[in-house]
């Protein structure tokens, strides 16, 4: 199904990039200080209400798979960096990069987002505002959002020619999310626009999950159902507003499935099924996400002179 | 995506968006680490205020913990507040970095509907998240575990044993 991806990326430059990538997330995991439980939630794309608790930083390594029409397949992955500014505001930096079956690996630029929570109690449904900086360029395959006319015919494009095409873009989202009995049910309405002009294009992400048991255990377990979350999101493209609507967009229906391992890092697996001919056949999703506690806190406590332990 | 060039936009919009963070920053930097540091290891004193159960609708305490006393309640609920709560609240719930003291009166004092609320809700403003991501539930399990603990509601030390063992087998 998927051919060669590795084949050929060794030869690139984007190899040495990547490399530093690894190296950066490596350093930051080596950093002293305690390591806590990963708190991400089972989906890739769909954003439900859950922030980063204030002060700790969750590094998520998520790479996607794709199968590709009329090209290489691809491996694209992005780092990401996310950070509890407050219990309401938590901001997150990813990193993309991908490599595809005989046409080397980019770094294909980055993103900048904040998700901010406006009112403090739980409701029956609960937004999230978020918004988003994306400089990439047209070579970037993570799919971490699906807006506007995107299909897969745009990744079959020659990464020489696609990393020439930068995008600038905002990103903004309503993340609704609601509890159904012991079901989370997340809601997603994209608008994303290029700073450079219209039109605004439009997506939306829907997931459902819930975790294989309810309660806990008194001992320690490892591969026991409460440590694992089970569900299925939906996402694709609404057009653009120049023609809002279903006509060449692309859909994608997503089993998921979450682990979090006692030790701390937690673990998301994902196969994307295409809903139509514009949509790629199957995308393979795996994310691995370790979270450390008080980041950034001490150095702050120890600026104002107050005790850092 | 749409594709189009252009640097002049582009850079005015990271302007703003740098003095809308900025100044984001500026109000967190003014309100400062409020709740995760005021709290830190200062004990019990003055704590019923930092919890914000005050803040509890009327409502909310007629709940019944729906595991009351269970033994395997108390003991999962300790190992769902060393997962949860201990990078906060200290393993033993005195206190930690981040978040207070778990011994103050006020606490002692709610009933379990309280203490389910006030862990769903948690208190935003004070840096305590809500805890709505985990199911109820194990929720009602965290509450079993704080109201057996040493030195808190009646019949904790008749519990001692179990919390003891629950504590230090999962850590």
């Amino acid at each position: 199904m998927f051919h060669g991806v590795s084949r050929r990326t060794h030869r690139c430059g984007g190899r040495r990039r990547f490399a530093w990538a690894f190296g950066l997330l490596a350093a930051v995991l080596s950093w002293p200080m305690a390591g806590a439980r990963a708190q991400e939630g089972p989906y890739f794309v769909t954003y439900g209400r859950g922030l980063e608790e204030p002060g700790n930083l969750e590094i998520t390594l998520a790479p996607v798979l794709g199968e590709q029409r009329g090209g290489g397949d691809f491996l694209a992955a992005a780092l990401e960096l996310e950070y509890g500014i407050k219990a309401w505001w938590t901001t997150e930096l990813y990193v993309d990069g991908q490599a595809t079956a005989g046409d080397g690996a980019v770094l294909t630029g980055f993103r900048w987002e904040h998700r901010v929570r406006p009112l403090l109690l739980e409701h029956w449904i609960d937004p999230v505002l978020y918004v988003e900086f994306e400089d990439i360029t047209e070579a970037d395959k993570t799919l971490l959002e699906v807006v506007g006319h995107d299909v897969a015919a745009d990744h079959a494009v020659p990464n020489r020619i696609a990393q020439g095409a930068r995008l600038r873009e905002l990103e903004t989202k309503l993340i609704l999310s609601s509890s159904l009995g012991d079901w989370d049910l997340s809601e997603n309405l994209i608008a994303e626009k290029n700073l450079a002009g219209p039109p605004w294009e439009f997506g939306y992400a829907v997931g459902l999950s819930r975790p294989l048991a309810l309660a806990a255990r008194p001992g320690a377990c490892t591969l026991c159902p409460e440590n694992f979350i089970a569900g299925i999101e939906m996402y694709g493209g609404l057009g653009d507003g120049r023609g809002a609507g279903l006509r060449d967009t692309s859909h994608y229906l997503a089993p998921v499935l979450a682990w979090d391992l006692p030790g701390g890092p937690a673990l998301r697996i994902s196969p994307a099924f295409g809903l139509n001919a514009a949509s790629h056949r199957i995308l393979l999703r795996c994310g691995i996400s370790y979270e450390l506690s008080d980041f950034g806190l001490r150095r702050r406590r120890r600026a104002r002179g107050g005790d850092a332990e | 995506m749409s594709r189009r060039g252009g640097m002049a936009p582009a850079v005015a919009a990271l302007a703003a968006c740098a003095l809308a963070v900025g100044a984001m920053l500026g109000c967190a930097a003014v309100g400062g680490l409020d709740g995760e540091a005021a709290g830190g290891a200062a004990g019990a004193a003055g704590a019923a205020g930092r919890h914000g159960l005050a803040s509890v609708p009327a409502s909310a305490p007629e709940r019944v913990n729906p595991f009351g006393e269970s033994p395997d309640a108390v003991a999962a609920g300790g190992k769902l507040f060393l997962r949860h709560c201990a990078e906060c609240h200290g393993d033993a719930g005195r206190g930690g970095r981040r978040g207070p003291s778990l011994d103050s009166r006020r606490l002692r004092q709610a009933s379990p509907g309280a203490l389910f609320w006030f862990l769903t809700n948690g208190r935003l403003a004070a840096g305590m998240p809500e805890w709505s991501r985990l199911p109820a539930a194990r929720r009602w399990q965290i509450i079993a575990y704080l109201q057996s603990r040493d030195g808190g509601w009646p019949g904790a030390r008749e519990r001692a044993g179990v919390y003891s063992t629950a504590t230090t087998a999962h850590r």
